[in-house]
């Protein structure tokens, strides 16, 4: 319950708490205040330790002694009943804090003659109320008298009477009674007792048994009105408040790394944000246990307290298998920051699993819950998908990073259980088994990730020694590839690259050949050229010495014919 | 209890009643309570009989020794075993069958 409701409680009707936890956030505050009211259920589904809680709480935390009248336990086995539990009446009443009072109501003994009341029993309660000036009563159980008395007429005037006595005294009284065929107690008790009345119920169904509890009515104030699952074991009583009906959580940007670098620089902030749900699902063998105890090893070593539930394998199981890829959890174990709840989901109902949930999450109040796999849970799914639900909304109101893990079964892209589940997750990473050419290979891919940028790409990853490894991914014209068949083509695209740079270089070569063939070409023609010139010149300046002979042989004739 | 009166009319041990009335103050179902009680033990157990009054609105404190819840309430302290009977007593009938008291005139 949102704590804005407390604050909008009526100022009229004083509550008076409990102590039970999650009881006081139902009904806002506790029992009405100077009240009697009825607490009923059949046999065995925890009226009386109900009762005795009521007034343990109030002797030790609230300063408000109590009386215990009980018609059916003595004393001596009310208080070693309850001794389980951690509470010492018998401390209480040395103390003066509490007094119990056994009346043995046995009809065999009692016989009737004339008129008469049960002023008795007013005295009774009336000195115990008053030795130890106490402010709770408890009549456990009251019904027993009818089979004491034959005058029913009588004995309902008196217990009206009875109410009201303890009203007028300002008695904040538990009745308790015993669940009656089409009514709430044997006797009627609720036409009595109409201030209050919480029904308790014990179901089993498919073997499991589930308690729940129930604020039938309440005058004068708002309750919840659900069936609220509640505990009992050794930490004593605990109720578990269904859920917040309100979305109005504060959201967070702080990051809580995954614990795989590979996988935080997939979402592009480096990791989850805090208080988120994630969500990794895979096939068998996909590495789910893996990845939840990276994130369990990554918040411990932030200095982050991190709560483990396994239900498929034993805390020391997970500790060994995670030695095997180097992870270290025992050392925080041992620190006192990771702690594991393992049981088989089929041990409780699932109510009861949200019970426990939400009683270690108050105990232990950790940053990181982990939940191992969600899977797990069988029951028809609008149940388990309800269950998930208020599971989730437990630890969002906390501001709790939960990461949960969930089996799919081999086929298609997702099944009815995650389809449902996805809408409630914030981020989702998607384990898978590649098989192809003969081996497994894993991939993973961010199917979502809210207010995250996150990457697109499937990624490979290797589980080793050294833990998850996000490998590089091959993608080329070829598509992605995973395995020997990314290895091979990477060597392939090698090879080919080599090949091309040779080819290059050859061409490169090839020309610089030609290029000098062609010079050489060019050397010679202008050699050829130059010789040529050459000739010419000689063969104008022979052709110059011919004309100049000839002349001169031109005039040594003339000169001879006469002229000279 | 099965004394016969033939041989043994007597006052005896165990023949004595020890009888308690728990009251509840001054209340008219208390007082005729002890009237019809005084009445019967004179008629029938006259003189080995004794009669205590406890008032438990003076001494709460008694109720729980002999698990009284109706007022008034008549314990037969003695002889063995203890009896109760609850109500103002007046059938005379009732209370010698609830006391085991045979009433003398059969004797």
């Amino acid at each position: 319950m949102p704590s804005s409701d407390h604050a909008a409680m009526p100022a009229g009707l004083a509550k008076t708490q409990t102590g039970i936890s999650g009881f006081d956030e139902i009904t806002l505050g506790g029992l009405p205040t100077g009240r009697p009211s009825l607490v009923c259920g059949a046999a065995g589904c925890g009226k009386t330790l109900f009762a005795t809680t009521f007034l343990v709480n109030g002797a030790t935390r609230f300063d408000e002694p109590g009386v215990f009248v009980s018609f059916e336990e003595r004393a001596e086995d009310l208080a070693a009943n309850v001794a389980s539990l951690g509470y010492e009446l018998e401390t209480l009443i040395e103390e003066g804090k509490l007094a119990i009072d056994h009346i043995r109501v046995d009809p065999s003994e009692i016989e009737e003659n004339g008129e008469y009341d049960l002023e008795g029993l007013f005295l009774r309660i009336g000195f115990a109320v008053e030795s130890i000036g106490a402010k709770r009563v408890v009549l456990d159980t009251i019904e027993t008298l009818f089979s004491g008395f034959t005058d029913q007429a009588l004995l309902r005037a008196e217990l009206r009477r009875l109410f009201g006595w303890l009203k007028e005294r300002g008695l904040t009284a538990i009745i308790t009674g015993e669940r009656g065929d089409g009514q709430l107690t044997r006797q009627g008790l609720e036409e009595y007792v109409s201030d209050c009345v919480v029904l308790l119920d014990n179901r089993v169904v498919d073997q499991i048994t589930t308690r729940r509890l129930r604020v039938v009515k309440y005058r004068g104030s708002a309750h919840g009105t659900n069936e609220y699952p509640f505990l009992i074991d050794t930490g004593g009583i605990s109720v578990l408040p269904v859920t917040s009906s309100g979305l109005h959580r504060p959201a967070s940007d702080e990051i809580a790394s995954s614990g795989v670098p590979g996988l935080d620089a997939m979402l592009g902030k480096n990791g989850f944000y805090r208080g988120s749900s994630v969500l990794v699902s895979g096939v068998a063998g996909t590495g789910k246990t893996a990845f939840s105890a990276h994130f369990a090893a990554a918040a411990c070593a932030r200095g982050e307290r991190c709560l483990y539930f396994a239900f498929e394998e034993s805390a020391d199981e997970i500790l060994r298998n995670a030695r095997s890829y180097g992870l270290e959890l025992g050392q925080h174990v041992q620190s006192g920051l990771l702690r594991f709840e393992a049981s088989r989901p089929s041990l409780f109902g699932l109510e009861m699993h949200l019970a426990r949930m939400n009683r270690d999450l108050q105990q232990f109040d950790p940053h990181v819950v982990i939940i191992d796999p969600i899977s797990a849970f069988r029951g028809p799914l609008a149940e388990v998908h309800a269950t998930l639900l208020r599971m989730i909304d437990l630890l969002k109101s906390r501001g709790i990073t939960g990461l949960f893990t969930t089996l799919r079964s081999d086929g298609g892209m997702m099944d009815d259980t995650e389809t449902g589940l996805s809408s409630l997750m914030d981020a989702w990473v998607k384990l898978e088994n590649d098989e192809a050419n003969g081996e497994l290979n894993r991939t993973l891919y961010v199917i979502k990730a809210r207010g995250m940028g996150h990457s697109n790409q499937v990624r490979e990853y290797q589980i080793s020694h050294a833990g998850i490894a996000l490998i590089e991914p091959y993608i080329g014209p070829e598509g992605v590839m995973t395995g020997t068949a990314r290895i091979t083509q990477v060597a392939r695209e090698a090879a080919a690259k080599l090949r091309r740079q040779q080819e290059t270089e050859q061409r490169r070569r090839e020309v610089v050949r030609r290029r000098a063939a062609l010079e050489r070409q060019i050397e010679e023609l202008r050699a050829a050229l130059e010789s040529e010139e050459l000739e010419e010149t000689i063969r104008l300046s022979e052709a110059d010495a011919r004309e100049d002979k000839l002349r001169l042989d031109r005039e040594i004739q003339a000169h001879m014919r006469g002229y000279s | 209890m099965e004394h016969d009166d033939e041989t043994n009319p007597m006052l005896d041990d165990p023949e004595h009643y020890h009888l308690r009335l728990y009251v509840a103050g001054q209340t008219s179902k208390s007082l005729t309570a002890l009237s019809n009680l005084k009445k019967v033990c004179e008629e029938h157990l006259a003189g080995r009989y004794e009669i205590e009054v406890i008032d438990l609105i003076q001494n709460p404190r008694l109720a729980a020794g002999d698990q009284i819840l109706a007022i008034p309430t008549l314990v037969r302290k003695l002889p063995a075993p203890l009896k109760r009977i609850i109500g103002d007593l007046s059938n005379t009938d009732k209370v010698l069958v609830g006391l085991d008291v045979r009433p003398k005139s059969a004797g």
